[in-house]
């Protein structure tokens, strides 16, 4: 796989925080359209991972690339996320003080400069946007609710409404069933797979069963770097895999 | 047509609409009680509550300012009475330039300040405040654009919270230094007084002082109504959602730092303006307006009020300022304390201000302003890390 035709590139990729070295010479490759889940143990360096491809830390070396040419590293938080792409935080954060609605709004893709905003008119596009997404992520009924009222499994997949608002060209997914209940877990499934459909998406997750049910290809990270890669049974079946993660 | 739709959001709130017509009904009953009644009849107003009345306006359009910032943007601003004295400041320097050869000295050029310090010619950042037009832009400008460069840096490494209060309270501080100064020509210890008249009217009279008042009162509504027409918009949203995450919103794409800039300036602009109806109602202007204490007063009014409500803030400035007025006369050394003590009482046991208060009155109907304040303080006590990110 080369650089060229990827829509997410990392060679390389160190990073330390006061010694530590979270990430160690990772390298990651994401095609267009792809859905890629990570898993690993605590500690393995995934949300650092996160972090480093959404220009929240910087890596000390190594390359990471969005759609080949656009180098991440020389790009803040805003810009990244103006690039396309968006982030699904492992705690749900949503705007707590805002109704389902207005979070959406807020995300909406578009213009982000303060003065606009100011004798911004909702359009019927967006209108209409904000319907359609209401759909996709089942909260119709509380559009006018305040997102804090929200259960835990809700304002999860509002954040995923979120992201879908940005219209992202990647979708970087931190553990999005922690906390759900089975019912929940296999509707994000649902969620996620229709998603898939249309972007690229990494998906961090723990629950074996969540990542069975995506069916897509397995990066495993341990101590920063890639431990093994391939189907969720070849990966599961990795001596090193069952030894660091999955236990014997 | 786009100016219309902006200020239609200042009407949707009918306790906005109810401040705005106590405001009204100020502006109309006090003139009309003072001047139409006469002096012996139990309803007159006595002269002296005018200028009294007209201070607390323009306290209530400060308080409403820092609400803008603290109570909708989570912008914790403890030098905020520096922006209102500079506004002063500047109405002060156009009143001293008014009072031509009418000084102790009789200097038509000089304020008698400068003469006594033997200065030979006027500074060149006097030039220009003889005009009235000049002098108001500068009431709006100065602030103006110290907010927008002190606001710049703070927000663009990043300070927030509690560091960035004491940054504010830092700045007013400094500015307090500079103008104790005889050699920065604003007059030192004594600052500006003495006025003589205001676009040609007599200061002193009682129908100018009626005539501020009435501005006074319509410089708050103006306010009230911008501020209301600020927070409904789909900026206003944004703010909130700065306010409550402002990490979230970098992932979104917004800059938070410029966002936040928005707010901060507008407040100031909207403080200057509240200083500069100030000075020319009690008449003088000097360096202690620009102390720390002032600026917490503002805090005070602002929580005592209930913060990210907009009519709280004016309220609270009017019954903290009344209860000052009364509290220094009859007991004058205890007033800090009672002060102190209050904003203890109403952080602990009314975190949501007066406002909060009317709100445990109609709990069927919670107001969505009231659960943004109590979600917002929820999330400065539960999680502080968020703030300092």
């Amino acid at each position: 796989m080369s650089k060229a035709t990827s829509i997410l590139y990392l060679d390389g990729v160190s990073v330390s925080f006061d010694g530590f070295k979270a990430i160690n010479n990772l390298s990651l490759t994401l095609d267009p359209g792809e859905m890629r889940a990570i898993i690993g143990p605590n500690g393995a360096g995934k949300t650092t991972m996160m972090d480093i491809i959404t220009g929240k830390t910087r890596p000390d070396e190594g390359e990471v690339f969005f759609n080949g040419t656009i180098d991440l590293t020389r790009h803040d938080e805003a810009e990244i996320a103006m690039f396309g792409i968006g982030r699904k935080f492992q705690k749900p954060t949503v705007f707590e003080s805002q109704t389902v609605e207005d979070n959406l709004l807020l995300s909406l893709k578009g213009e982000r400069r303060g003065f606009p905003a100011l004798f911004y008119r909702k359009s019927k596009d967006d209108a209409a946007e904000i319907d359609e997404i209401l759909g996709t992520i089942r909260l119709e009924a509380r559009r006018k609710d305040l997102a804090a009222n929200l259960s835990h499994g809700q304002k999860q997949w509002l954040e995923i409404g979120m992201l879908l608002a940005q219209d992202p060209k990647v979708l970087l997914v931190d553990e999005p069933v922690a906390g759900m209940t089975d019912a929940e877990t296999e509707e994000t499934a649902r969620l996620l797979k229709e998603i898939a459909k249309t972007h690229s998406v990494i998906v961090v997750e723990h629950d074996m069963h969540f990542v069975r049910e995506l069916g897509v290809k397995v990066t495993c990270l341990h101590e920063g770097s890639v431990l093994a890669e391939g189907t969720l049974d070849h990966v599961s079946a990795d001596k090193r895999v069952i030894e660091v993660y999955l236990g014997r | 047509m786009i100016l219309a739709r902006f200020f239609a959001g200042g009407f949707r709130s009918p306790l906005v609409i109810a401040g705005m017509l106590i405001i009204l009904a100020l502006a109309v009953l006090v003139p009309v009680l003072n001047m139409a009644v006469p002096a012996g009849s139990p309803f007159h107003m006595p002269d002296y509550l005018v200028p009294l009345i007209g201070k607390y306006l323009c306290y209530a359009l400060l308080a409403l300012a820092l609400d803008l910032v603290w109570g909708f943007c989570g912008i914790l601003s403890l030098g905020h009475a520096a922006f209102f004295a500079l506004g002063g400041y500047a109405m002060g320097m156009y009143l001293m330039r008014q009072i031509g050869t009418r000084g102790v000295y009789g200097n038509p050029l000089l304020p008698d300040f400068m003469v006594f310090l033997n200065w030979k010619e006027l500074p060149w950042y006097w030039f220009g405040f003889d005009n009235f037009a000049f002098a108001m832009l500068m009431v709006v400008l100065v602030p103006g654009l110290l907010a927008l460069v002190f606001g710049w840096f703070a927000f663009r490494s990043r300070v927030t919270g509690v560091y960035l209060s004491i940054i504010t309270q830092a700045m007013t501080f400094a500015l307090m230094l500079a103008f104790f100064r005889n050699e920065m020509g604003f007059g030192g210890n004594n600052g500006l007084t003495d006025f003589k008249d205001i676009v040609g009217f007599d200061i002193a009279a009682q129908s100018t002082r009626i005539g501020l008042f009435v501005i006074s009162a319509a410089a708050l509504i103006i306010g009230l109504i911008i501020t209301s027409a600020v927070i409904n918009s789909k900026y206003g949203k944004i703010l909130a959602a700065v306010r409550d995450a402002e990490s979230r919103t970098r992932f979104l794409g917004y800059r938070p730092e410029n966002i936040k800039l928005i707010a901060f300036v507008l407040s100031a602009v909207v403080a200057g303006i509240a200083g500069a109806l100030y000075v020319p109602q009690v008449g003088i202007i000097n360096p202690g307006e620009f102390e720390p204490a002032n600026s917490i007063e503002v805090v005070v009014w602002t929580a005592v009020g209930g913060r990210g409500t907009l009519v709280g803030p004016i309220a609270g400035a009017f019954l903290v300022n009344a209860g000052k007025s009364w509290f220094t006369g009859v007991l004058p050394e205890y007033w800090l304390f009672a002060l102190g003590g209050l904003f203890i009482f109403v952080t602990l046991f009314m975190p949501k201000g007066i406002m909060g208060l009317l709100g445990l009155a109609r709990r069927r109907r919670p107001s969505p302003v009231d659960e943004m304040s109590s979600d917002a303080r929820a999330d400065i006590a539960t999680n502080p890390a968020e703030q300092e990110q």
